[in-house]
C-alpha cells in the first residue's frame, strides 16, 4: 500500500495512506486524548477532546480521530491554543457531570477522570444547569445512570453494530440528549439481552452491572448459611488485570486463594459443570444425529446468546440444545447432589458464581432456574470485576497470594472446560469427546485448531467415523446473526454450531475487567489456551468426579434425573413491545 | 397487508410501506421517509417507526433517535396549527420571550404543549433563517416577523377553531 509522510510536532512519520491523523500520531508516539474513538470501529466524532491543528489548514481545530492525514501534512497537537480547546472541551463535559468520583464505581479507571488529570483541569469554570439524572435500575444485569453520560456514543455503536440488538440510541437532541432505549423506556420495556458489551465500552461510569456484593457480604456474615462459589473459567485469565496484572496473567490458584480470604466456607470450579455440559450436550447432539433430530444443534451456554434467540430467531429455538448454561448445573447440583453429599439443607445452602458476565444475572433470576422448593439455584452472581472489589474490600493483597487448590468435589475439572472460557472451546471440548464416543479411539492430537482465534466466524469439517461432522463457531452477535440468517435461509448445512455471546467469547465477557480490546482478549485467549496444555486431563469424559457423579446420582448422561436437574427449555420473546407507554409528552 | 379504505386517519402498515416504496427502500432514505410520513399522517406514530424499521432492516431505536434529533419531527399527535418561536440568541436578543409570554398567554399553553381543543401546538425551535424579522414566529408555513406582543392576538384569531355549532371544527 502506498505510505504517506506526516510531521506531528516536528516528528516526521510514514504511515499507509488512508490513515487518520490521531493514527499518525500513534505511529509516532504522541499521546492524543480520545473519549469517543474506539480502535477498529468507525470514528464517531462526537466528544472533540482529540482536536489538533493542521498547518495551512482552514484555521479550525480538527478532531484528529477522524481528520484524513495526507502527504505533507504538518500536524501540531501540543501547541498552547490545542491544549485550552481541549480543556474547554473537557471542561464543558464535566459542566454537565456529576463529578462524584469517590462514590463512583468508574473511579481511579475512568477514562474521563485521566483526561481531565492529564489536561490539569483543577476547578469547575463553567457550573450551570444539570440535564436530569435518569437511572435506570429496572435490568437484573445493568444499570443505566445518565447523569455520568459524556454522550460519547461507544455503547451505541457496540449495541447497534456489534452486538445488532439496537437497544440504545441517542434519544432527542442538544441540551436533552440521552442515550436510552427507544422513546426513553427503561432497559426492561425495551430488548436488551443484558451482555454487557455496552459496559466494556463505556470510558465512565454511566453504565455498569447491577452489584451483587452486598448480598454475598450478607450471606458470608450469616453463620447460619453454607457459602459456597463456583468460578467461570474466563475469570481465571483475567481478573489478574484488576490488580495491575498484565492481560493474560494466570492467576488460577491465587484466586481461589483470595476467595478463601473473603470468606466462602468452598471455593469450587464452573470448570466442573463444563465437563458435565460436554457429556450431557454431546450425548444429546448424538441423540439428534442418529434419530434425524433437529440439526443444526445451536449451544446453550450463554445466557445473552438465550435471550437474543429468544427475541430475536423464536423459530431456531428447537436447535437449542436444552443443556443449562454450566452455571445453572452447578447451581442444580449445589442445591441437590452436593446438599445430600454433605448433609446440608439446600435451603442453608448459599451459592454464588463469579461470572465473566453481565447477562448470567438475569439467568440466574429466571423462574426456571430453580430445582429445589422454589429456591434459586444461584443466588448471587458477580462479575469479575465485583469479585476483585469484594477481595480488594477485604484488604486481600492479591498479587502476593499463595497457590491454593479448588475443593473437592466439585472443583475438579479438566483442560476441556477451561477452553470454554474462549471461541470455539465448547466445540473443541465437544469434539473432543464426541470424538472418543463414536470411535472407542483415542485421540492423539486434542487441538483443533481450525475452531481456535478471535475471528466472528469460524467453520471445520471434522471427520469422526463414519461422520463428517460440519460445524462452525460465531462470537459476538452480529456473527451470531449471520449464521441464523443462514439457516432461516435454509442455506447451512451444519450439524453443531457454537455461539458466545460476547466478541471472542467469555473471555471478552460484558462483566471483565475494563479495558477489554482486542489486544487484551487475544492475551487472555492464549492465556486459557495454556491453562489447558498445563492439566493433566484434558477431555471432559476423563473426569473423575463427573464418573462418580453420573455413578453416585445421575446415572447416565440425559437419564431422567439429568434431564430433570440440567436441561431446561425457551421461551419465544415478543419484540418492540409496544404496549408500553412513550414518555410523557404533556398535552392540555 | 391491505389499506383499510376508511377514512381514518391512522396509518396503516401498507401505506407506511407504500411511502418507504416510494422514497427507496434504504437507510440512507430514512429522513426523506420520516418526512413523508409526517406530511401523510401529521405525525410520526411507534407504529410507523416500528414498520419502517423493519422494512429499512435497522433498528427502531435508531429510527426514533433520527425522529426525535429533528425538531421538525413529531412523535406525537399535533394540534391542527403549529406555532413555531425561535429562542436562538437574533430573536431572544429581539425579544422573543415577550413574544412567547403573549403567545402563552392567549392560548394557555406552554411551549411544547396543545391546547385542549387540539386547535394549536406551540413550540420553541431553533434558528428558522428568519434573523432579518427578529423576532419571528411561524404558524404553519406562515412566516410573522419584526413581532410585537401586541400583535399576537390577531394573529392567532386568523388560525382559531370555529365555534359554529357543527363540532367539527370547520
Ligand atoms: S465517571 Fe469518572 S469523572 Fe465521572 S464521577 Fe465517575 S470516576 Fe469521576
Ligand atoms: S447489555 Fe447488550 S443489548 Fe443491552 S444495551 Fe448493553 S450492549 Fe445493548
Ligand atoms: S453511556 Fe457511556 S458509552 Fe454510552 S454514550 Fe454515555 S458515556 Fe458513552
Ligand atoms: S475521539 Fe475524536 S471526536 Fe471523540
Amino acid at each position: 500500500m502506498d505510505n504517506i509522510n506526516v510531521s506531528i510536532d516536528g516528528i516526521q512519520v510514514s504511515i499507509p495512506k488512508g490513515s487518520t491523523v490521531l493514527d499518525a500520531a500513534r505511529a509516532a508516539g504522541i499521546y492524543i486524548p480520545t473519549l469517543c474513538h474506539m480502535d477498529g470501529h468507525k470514528p464517531l466524532g462526537a466528544c472533540r477532546v482529540c482536536l489538533v491543528e493542521i498547518e495551512g489548514g482552514r484555521g479550525a481545530l480538527q478532531a484528529s480521530c477522524s481528520f484524513p492525514a495526507a502527504d505533507g501534512m504538518v500536524v501540531r497537537t501540543n501547541s498552547r491554543r490545542v491544549h485550552n480547546a481541549r480543556k474547554a472541551v473537557v471542561e464543558l463535559m464535566l459542566s454537565a457531570h456529576r463529578q462524584d468520583c469517590n462514590a463512583c464505581n468508574r473511579t481511579l479507571n475512568c477514562e474521563l477522570q485521566d483526561i481531565a488529570k492529564r489536561l490539569g483541569i483543577r476547578e469547575n469554570r463553567f457550573e450551570g444547569e444539570m440535564p436530569p439524572r435518569i437511572m435506570d435500575t429496572s435490568s437484573p444485569s445493568i444499570v443505566r445512570d445518565s447523569s455520568k453520560c459524556i454522550l460519547c456514543r461507544r455503547c451505541v455503536e457496540v449495541c447497534q453494530n456489534v452486538q445488532t440488538v439496537g437497544t440504545l440510541f441517542a434519544v432527542d437532541r442538544g441540551f436533552d440528549t440521552v442515550i436510552a432505549p427507544t422513546a426513553k423506556k427503561e432497559l426492561t420495556e425495551a430488548v436488551c439481552v443484558a451482555c454487557g458489551q455496552c459496559v466494556l465500552a463505556c470510558p465512565v461510569g454511566a453504565l455498569y452491572e447491577k452489584s451483587h456484593i452486598d448480598r454475598v457480604w450478607e450471606a458470608i456474615d450469616d453463620p447460619d448459611k453454607h457459602v459456597i462459589v463456583q468460578t467461570a473459567p474466563a475469570v481465571r485469565v483475567a481478573i489478574g488485570e484488576e490488580f495491575g496484572l498484565p492481560a493474560g496473567s494466570r492467576v488460577t490458584k491465587k484466586m481461589v486463594a483470595g476467595l478463601r480470604r473473603i470468606g466462602f466456607d468452598k471455593v469450587f470450579d464452573t470448570d466442573f459443570t463444563a465437563d458435565l455440559t460436554i457429556l450431557e450436550e454431546g450425548t444429546e447432539f448424538l441423540g439428534r444425529l442418529k434419530n434425524n433430530g433437529t440439526l443444526p444443534m445451536l449451544t446453550s451456554c450463554s445466557p445473552g446468546w438465550i435471550n437474543f434467540i429468544e427475541y430475536f430467531y423464536p423459530e431456531l429455538l428447537p436447535n437449542l440444545s436444552t443443556c443449562k448454561s454450566p452455571q445453572q448445573m452447578f447451581g442444580a447440583l449445589a442445591k441437590t447432589y452436593y446438599a445430600e453429599k454433605m448433609g446440608v439443607k439446600p435451603e442453608d445452602i448459599y451459592s454464588v458464581s463469579i461470572m465473566p458476565c453481565t447477562a448470567k444475572k438475569l439467568e440466574a433470576g429466571r423462574e426456571e432456574m430453580s430445582v429445589v422448593n422454589g429456591l434459586h439455584d444461584v443466588d448471587a452472581v458477580l462479575t469479575t470485576r465485583e469479585a476483585a472489589q469484594m477481595m480488594r474490600e477485604a484488604g486481600v493483597d492479591f498479587v502476593n497470594l499463595p497457590d491454593e487448590p479448588f475443593d473437592e468435589p466439585l472443583g475438579i475439572a479438566t483442560g476441556a472446560a477451561v477452553i470454554f472460557g474462549a471461541t470455539g472451546g465448547v466445540m473443541e471440548a465437544a469434539l473432543r469427546t464426541v470424538y472418543e464416543v463414536v470411535t472407542g479411539e483415542t485421540l492423539e492430537n486434542v487441538n483443533f485448531e481450525a475452531v481456535r482465534g478471535l475471528e466472528g466466524v469460524k467453520e471445520a469439517v471434522v471427520k469422526i467415523g463414519d461422520i463428517e461432522a460440519k460445524v462452525a463457531v460465531a462470537s459476538g452477535l452480529s456473527n451470531a446473526r449471520k449464521l441464523m440468517d443462514l439457516i432461516m435461509e435454509g442455506k447451512a448445512d451444519y450439524h453443531f454450531i457454537e455461539i458466545m455471546c460476547c466478541p471472542g467469547g467469555c473471555l471478552g465477557g460484558g462483566g471483565q475487567p475494563i479495558p477489554t480490546n482486542d489486544e487484551v482478549r487475544k492475551a487472555r485467549m492464549e492465556a486459557i489456551y495454556a491453562e489447558d496444555e498445563g492439566l493433566p486431563i484434558r477431555k471432559s469424559h476423563e473426569n473423575p468426579a463427573i464418573r462418580t457423579l453420573y455413578e453416585e446420582f445421575l446415572g447416565e448422561p440425559n437419564s431422567h434425573k439429568a434431564h430433570q436437574l440440567l436441561h431446561t427449555h425457551y421461551t419465544p420473546k415478543a419484540l418492540w413491545p409496544t404496549d408500553v407507554p412513550l414518555d410523557e409528552v404533556k398535552t392540555k | 397487508m391491505k389499506s383499510c379504505n376508511s377514512d381514518c386517519c391512522v396509518p396503516c402498515e401498507a401505506d407506511i410501506v407504500a411511502i418507504v416504496d416510494k422514497c427507496g427502500r434504504t437507510e440512507c432514505n430514512l429522513i426523506p421517509i420520516l418526512h413523508e410520513l409526517q406530511r401523510s399522517f401529521g405525525y410520526i406514530s411507534d407504529e410507523a417507526m416500528e414498520t419502517v424499521a423493519a422494512e429499512l432492516g435497522i433498528t427502531v431505536s435508531q429510527v426514533h433517535g433520527t425522529a426525535t434529533f429533528y425538531t421538525l419531527l413529531y412523535t406525537r399527535p399535533q394540534g391542527k396549527n403549529i406555532i413555531k418561536i425561535c429562542d436562538s440568541p437574533p430573536c431572544h436578543l429581539q425579544g422573543s420571550k415577550a413574544i412567547q409570554a403573549a403567545i402563552t398567554k392567549a392560548l394557555g399553553i406552554e411551549p411544547g404543549e396543545t391546547t385542549l381543543d387540539g386547535n394549536f401546538t406551540f413550540e420553541v425551535v431553533s434558528c428558522m433563517g428568519l434573523c432579518g424579522v427578529a423576532p419571528a414566529i411561524m404558524v404553519n408555513d406562515d412566516v410573522y416577523g419584526n413581532l410585537t406582543a401586541e400583535a399576537i392576538p390577531e394573529i392567532l384569531d386568523k388560525y382559531a377553531a370555529c365555534s359554529c355549532c357543527c363540532g367539527e371544527g370547520c
